[in-house]
């Protein structure tokens, strides 16, 4: 009853083409913006800022830029680990060398570092297609891995390779405990998450759309497949980036190149595939399903009362993980955000099916 | 991007890495016999690089499926074999790690293939990697995580040849020639199986096209089956060599990594583009890591492969001999 539309005419073209066309749904959106920004800093607890709520957010925003690339345009990647050690090991130079440099300033610029190198290794998406292409973008991958375990310049010569983010103040706000990283966290993810909605449903957006669905006729209609693709692994890897950079700099704090390494490419694919493909909201549902099942999995034998050693209990976790994988994509294919559709538009019939 | 598609370009990439891989011996950088040595090295790895990528390339000829689990199935063959190994004779623990694996394949046929026919690539790829976090986690519940060493009598000592040709001679790992001709022969074995015998052209019809295939009477689930079975098997075989050279343990499952740039560089659908593939990589790898490596600082076989396969593919962008693909709206 709560959930229709019934009503809500729309008689301009702003009111026909907004970002929430249903009064309910913009209600719904700024209220959980509102809680998110009001509510949670004084309900969570620090364990859960700390080990879900932080780390949700930043895979949040990476899995969005994924999600440009795989579900809008199309084209599989699997060297986003590599593209956040971008965004990471720019930001930390660009702090180390221009102290005075306000940190979001650097956290923007250690995006468009990872846009430049996106491109360069998108650009050979123009030739190969498919699978191969996925394959080939290991090569980001494991390249990106090698130079910045091997260039010392990059690391600016830690023995270790391992190297820490300075204080983070921006304008003279400490961002220090949980709660405030939370909340610069929250507020970039709310600005690139609009962003990224924005793209999508605009011009650019429409031709990632056709080059996705099928290049050859979209070329023929028009569409620029060099200027189609080449901007989609430019912003994917501008949103990667970024969340590259916040992981190092809020979450992590000290890090090394294992942070980013092939695995966390596998994980965001997960991230995106089982949120589902070509859907921001997607990218949230999914990412935050991979963030917390592990920690689901790692507490349930404290829950059932089994008392197991730590390696049973990864290996079983190992387990459970691809066996939940592919028990979802079974049942749902086209990933959470078609659950939710279809919840929703359920609630629309409801309770008068007809 | 015109000048790519050029036939030149082909014979000129080819060129210029048979100069690359020259380069070291003219250049003075290495004698003859020390290059001939990296050269011989290079492919014999890059044999062993084939067997897994024989692997994934039979699975994605006859169901289009990218399988990633052919590292984890690997390293499950593996373990299962070794582990039996410590109760009874070898024979016999081959016959049964030969049987899991037949029985991994129905399982993946039953559980994750059927439900997901018709499904989009990307989806099937990874439920595949689903089903590798599963049987790597399995396979370590059931027998280990440890490193066990596998003995199946293969000769450890390396053989100096062409010792009167050359002062000093090369050394050559004897056991590298026999996964070299264990290899070899298993090509053979399935290039006859798949040209000879009637389930063999059944799988060639199921690879062509599915729906084709289908119609006149191809029973499309036992086509997998079998097709996963061979792989299984394939990676038995992958994971006695590999495991007796390196012994079998949990970084077994990363040469899956190893063989995708051979499986792209050779074309996906291509079971003689796996071989070359293999070669190509192995001995690049080998030289590079030998010659070029020094200059960069070391720890380049990691993306080498992969950069080269990415080269290649600009010239031809499905691989060596894949499948040629027209695009039409």
């Amino acid at each position: 009853m709560i959930y229709r539309e019934t009503g809500q005419y729309k008689t301009t073209y702003e009111a026909d083409q907004q970002l929430f066309p249903i009064l309910q749904d913009r209600i719904f959106v700024l209220l959980v913006i509102a809680f998110a920004f009001g509510a949670v800093p004084f309900l969570a607890s620090e364990y859960l800022f700390r080990a879900i709520l932080t780390p949700f957010l930043i895979l949040s925003l990476a899995a969005i830029g994924l999600n440009i690339l795989v579900g809008y345009c199309g084209q599989v990647s699997l060297g986003t680990g590599g593209f956040m050690a971008v965004g990471a090991y720019a930001a930390y130079n660009l702090a180390l060398r221009l102290p005075d440099l306000n940190l979001l300033v650097v956290f923007v610029l250690a995006g468009l570092c990872a846009t430049v190198v996106g491109v360069l290794f998108g650009l050979p998406s123009l030739r190969i297609k498919g699978f191969y292409l996925a394959v080939a973008t290991l090569a980001a991958q494991f390249f990106l891995d090698w130079a910045f375990a091997r260039i010392g310049w990059f690391t600016n010569y830690a023995p270790s390779g391992s190297v820490s983010a300075p204080p983070l103040v921006i304008l003279g706000w400490e961002v220090v405990g949980p709660v405030r990283k939370y909340l610069l966290v929250l507020g970039i993810v709310c600005v690139f998450a609009l962003v990224a909605r924005n793209l999508v449903r605009g011009a650019i957006g429409r031709s990632w759309m056709a080059m996705r669905d099928m290049d050859v006729a979209a070329e023929v209609i028009g569409i620029r497949p060099l200027y189609a693709k080449v901007t989609a692994f430019a912003v994917s890897s501008f949103f990667v980036g970024l969340s590259g950079a916040l992981w190092a700099f809020v979450y992590l704090g000290a890090w090394e190149p294992l942070a980013f390494d092939v695995n966390r490419s596998f994980q965001l694919l997960f991230m995106v595939i089982i949120g589902g493909l070509g859907s921001i909201l997607g990218s949230f549902l999914g990412a935050a399903f991979i963030v917390i099942l592990p920690l689901a999995l790692n507490q349930m034998p404290g829950w059932l009362g089994v008392e197991m050693s730590t390696a049973l209990i990864s290996h079983i976790e190992l387990m459970v993980f691809g066996a939940l994988i592919v028990f979802f994509l079974i049942v749902e294919p086209h990933g959470l955000a078609r659950l939710w559709a279809i919840g929703k538009e359920k609630l629309r019939l409801w309770p008068f099916p007809h | 991007m015109n000048i790519f598609q050029q036939k030149w370009m082909t014979g000129l990439l080819l060129a210029a890495l048979a100069v690359g891989a020259l380069a070291p011996m003219l250049s003075g950088v290495a004698g003859f016999p020390q290059w001939l040595e990296v050269v011989l090295g290079g492919l014999m790895s890059g044999v062993l690089y084939s067997l897994v990528a024989l692997g994934l390339v039979l699975i994605f000829k006859a169901s289009g499926v990218f399988n990633f689990a052919q590292g984890a199935m690997v390293l499950f063959a593996a373990l299962t074999l070794v582990r039996l190994m410590e109760k009874m004779p070898f024979v016999v623990a081959l016959a049964i790690a030969a049987l899991v694996m037949v029985a991994i394949a129905w399982l993946v046929e039953r559980l994750v293939l059927r439900p997901l026919v018709n499904q989009e690539g990307i989806v099937l790829f990874m439920a595949t990697l689903g089903v590798a976090y599963f049987i790597d986690g399995i396979g370590q519940i059931i027998w280990g995580s440890d490193i066990y060493t596998l003995d199946i009598g293969m000769p450890k000592e390396p053989k100096i040849l062409l010792e009167k040709t050359f002062e000093g001679g090369i050394l050559v790992s004897m056991e590298d020639v026999i996964a070299a001709v264990i290899a070899a022969a298993l090509v053979g074995a399935l290039a006859l199986f798949f040209q000879k015998t009637g389930t063999g052209r059944a799988l060639r019809a199921v690879a062509d096209d599915h729906q084709a295939a289908q119609s006149i009477g191809i029973p499309l689930g036992r086509i997998w089956v079998i097709v996963w079975s061979v792989s299984g098997l394939v990676a038995l075989v992958a994971g006695i060599i590999w495991g007796s050279k390196l012994g079998v343990q949990f970084s077994l499952q990363l040469i899956a990594l190893k063989a995708l740039p051979v499986v792209i560089l050779g074309g996906f659908t291509s079971i003689p583009g796996a071989i070359l593939g293999g070669l190509i990589i192995g001995l690049g790898e080998k030289l590079s890591e030998v010659y070029l490596g020094p200059l960069l600082g070391g720890g380049i076989e990691n993306w080498f492969a992969y950069v080269l396969a990415l080269v290649f593919l600009l010239v031809r962008p499905e691989g060596l001999f894949g499948e040629k693909h027209i695009d039409r709206v």
